[in-house]
């Protein structure tokens, strides 16, 4: 098979003395999208900011397209085509709609950028009617539009969603999940997300991992991860 | 003491709590201005004794009970009494044979707000009133956005047309110059703490390092003020970036605390490094600004050629005042013309996203530590300029010009105007150097009218003088609804 478009192999991360990862290892194709889920404190944002620099992996490895990540800073490793959207969504505040979606394009090539923008207004038209609307004027799910919206204005290989359902409407958490979907099935973008909601993340997932305590503990195809019966138990509520 | 004050706005006065809410305050007032103003130390030729103003204090004291009784009226809802008192105040600062200008000053003011807050309450107490008000301040705001962008260049042309207007003597020619000086420092100050957000408490040492690098270069090395303004600029830029470098993974306050320390060492520098800088003495003889080489002084140096000689006009010590005033105005509108376009270009937008949140900007692939240093060098860079101006126009620095202080007044001066605005910091700059000129008949009494102007604007501005960010961008095609 070829080589994965993200590679983690057992790393090891820490705060302070406190060890949040333990030997994770994971891969992400080039077209997947792969869904990380896991409990409150199960390390599962840990591991993506970790892939992202901040915390650094204390051991393992981490590659992109075959190239070593982990010693490099956060937006090194943003230039190199990872585009995050940060949990709990940090778009500009004081910045309209538009001017957040241009701060994603800065390390684009400008040339991109009209088709880039019409792209994003297709996948989202409630942030074309709120263009000029200030980011911290949004309700939240726009406010979750805006920050994927602003991802995606630099063409990234790889998008790293953390939590992109949290605390939003259901109805607007479709729509999201639904639109991820649309990103990666549509346009060829490798997607990776956290979630907490399992039962909408696997199902939109090509495959998970469930992580507890800082483990890897059951990896396998969305719909697998829906069937098994630890799952439903421990995280679906019994679905 | 608050007792009348917080009853609700439209009750029925309660009279003797009125009254005595006012005779309190004004007995605290007393108390509290006993040993401020009620004794003066003073030269009798044998030594030291104290002058006695109790006069001034008892007068004072009888201003804020009237003044404090007509607010209770006001919100009781009898504001025919707060008018009353209010003409009776500013009848009194008008005619009355009052001991000192400071009265004279305190009881007028005082009468003018009792004035406008009886016609408010009473206009608003009126149903039809409340709706003409509602309907004002909606039809303000249509105006602020039709206007707003008009007034920027309305102040231009004040600006311009200043220097040719009758009453431009030395005194408002000085004046201006001073605004200018410190509108072009706010804008300045502004891309640092406006724009990218960070906390500068030491930026007086940038315009120090300009001063002293005109003042240096000027006297042992004969540059001209032309030659050493890019200079300069240059000079504290990389000051900017020196000093910058080591302390940008510092957030918010700590960052401020540093910059202040900063601001301090290079002042001491100044101050001990003798050698270098003739300390405490200061450099003086520093040549002012020339125009194409002309000096503006009455007699020209030999083989120089001065200005009126140029211009074949009488000689007038005004001249020169009006050079300086159009030079920094220049420079001044080239800070703001630089910051305005710096704030479309990626470099600019990236100031304000890290202001907004720092996290976000690292995963869009920004990297912070460089954004700050530009916006650090380039903000160094027009107090860098703005010193060399200084130099060039007072032809004498010293250490005591770049004390903490300045440093203060022009963070200020970006506060009140409103973060990142960049006609609050003219407005700004106007109110906070202008008014305590204006006021200098006050003697002392001067930095009370700057503090107040302070906390007035807090009070009732508390985002600052203009609080609107401008988009930079606003898309023209099928606009909003």
């Amino acid at each position: 098979m070829a080589e994965p478009l993200l590679l983690v192999a057992g790393v090891e991360t820490f705060y302070g003395a406190i060890q949040a990862l333990h030997g994770v290892s994971l891969e992400v194709n080039r077209g997947e999208i792969v869904a990380l889920i896991g409990a409150n404190g199960a390390g599962k944002s840990t591991l993506l900011m970790t892939v992202c620099g901040s915390p650094r992996a204390r051991a393992g490895r981490i590659a992109f397209e075959g190239e070593e990540i982990s010693r490099l800073r956060t937006d090194e490793i943003a230039r190199r085509g990872i585009a995050q959207v940060p949990e709990g969504r940090r778009i500009f505040p004081r910045m309209t709609v538009f001017e957040n979606l241009q701060m994603g394009a800065t390390f684009a090539d400008p040339a991109w950028f009209a088709a880039d923008i019409e792209r994003v207004f297709g996948l989202f038209p409630r942030l074309k009617e709120r263009r000029d609307q200030r980011g911290g004027t949004l309700s939240g799910g726009e406010q979750q539009m805006l920050a994927i919206g602003r991802a995606l204005m630099s063409r990234p290989k790889m998008l790293l969603l953390d939590e992109p359902s949290l605390g939003l409407a259901p109805l607007i958490v479709r729509q999201i999940f639904e639109t991820i979907r649309l990103i990666a099935r549509d346009e060829g973008t490798t997607v990776f997300l956290v979630e907490q909601n399992a039962f909408g993340a696997l199902r939109l997932a090509d495959r998970g991992y469930v992580l507890v305590n800082g483990h890897i503990r059951l990896t396998g195809t969305g719909a697998e991860l829906l069937a098994d019966p630890q799952v439903r138990a421990a995280y679906l509520g019994g679905h | 003491m608050s007792l009348a004050i917080s009853g609700s706005s439209t009750g029925v006065l309660d009279w003797p709590a009125a009254f005595k809410d006012a005779l309190v305050t004004a007995l605290v007032a007393g108390a509290l201005g006993l040993f401020i103003v009620g004794f003066r130390t003073a030269d009798f030729g044998k030594g030291l004794g104290f002058e006695y103003q109790f006069v001034d204090l008892a007068i004072a004291c009888g201003v804020i009970f009237a003044g404090r009784f007509a607010l209770s009226c006001a919100r009781g809802g009898t504001s025919v009494v707060t008018l009353l008192l209010g003409a009776g105040l500013l009848a009194i600062a008008l005619l009355a044979p009052l001991p000192s200008a400071f009265l004279r000053t305190v009881s007028g003011l005082a009468g003018v707000a009792l004035l406008v807050a009886g016609t408010w309450t009473s206009v608003r107490g009126t149903s039809a009133g409340g709706g003409r008000i509602a309907a004002l301040s909606a039809a303000s705001d249509v105006l602020g956005t039709r206007v707003f962008p008009w007034f920027g260049a309305a102040l231009l042309g004040v600006a311009v047309v200043l220097p040719f207007m009758p009453f431009a003597d030395q005194k408002v020619m000085d004046l201006g110059i001073l605004i200018l000086t410190y509108v072009m420092l706010g804008w300045g100050l502004n891309i640092v703490v406006g724009l990218a957000g960070l906390l500068d408490l030491g930026y007086v040492a940038f315009y120090a390092v300009g001063a002293y690098a005109y003042a240096m270069l000027s006297t042992q090395h004969g540059w001209s003020f032309w030659m050493c303004l890019p200079v300069a600029g240059m000079l504290a830029a990389t000051f900017g970036v020196v000093l910058g470098f080591p302390v940008l993974r510092l957030r918010g306050d700590y960052l401020a605390i540093v910059t202040l320390g900063f601001g301090e060492i290079i002042r001491i520098v100044l101050l001990n490094w003798t050698d270098f800088t003739q300390g405490p003495a200061g450099i003086g003889g520093i040549p002012s600004a020339t125009l194409f080489g002309r000096v503006f002084a009455e007699n020209a140096p030999a083989g120089g050629q001065t200005f009126h000689e140029w211009m074949e006009i009488p000689f007038s010590a005004n001249h020169r005042l009006i050079f300086l005033y159009f030079v920094v105005l220049a420079l001044a509108l080239l800070t703001n013309f630089v910051t305005h376009r710096l704030r479309r270009l990626p470099v600019g937008r990236a100031w304000e996203a890290l202001r907004e949140d720092e996290v976000a900007c690292q995963a869009l692939g920004i990297n912070p530590t460089n954004t700050k240093l530009t916006a650090f060098a380039i903000g160094a860079m027009f107090a860098g300029f703005a010193g060399t101006f200084f130099a060039a126009k007072q032809r004498f620095v010293s250490p005591e010009s770049f004390v903490f202080i300045e440093s203060a007044i022009i963070l200020a001066i970006v506060v009140l105007g409103g973060m990142g605005s960049q006609v609050g910091v003219v407005l700004a700059s106007i109110i906070l150097i202008g008014l305590p000129e204006w006021f200098r008949d006050l003697g002392l009494y001067r930095m009370l009218v700057f503090g107040v102007a302070m906390v007035l604007i807090m009070v009732f501005k508390p985002r600052g003088l203009i609080s609107r960010r401008e988009p930079t961008i606003r898309l023209e095609t099928g606009g909003g609804p």
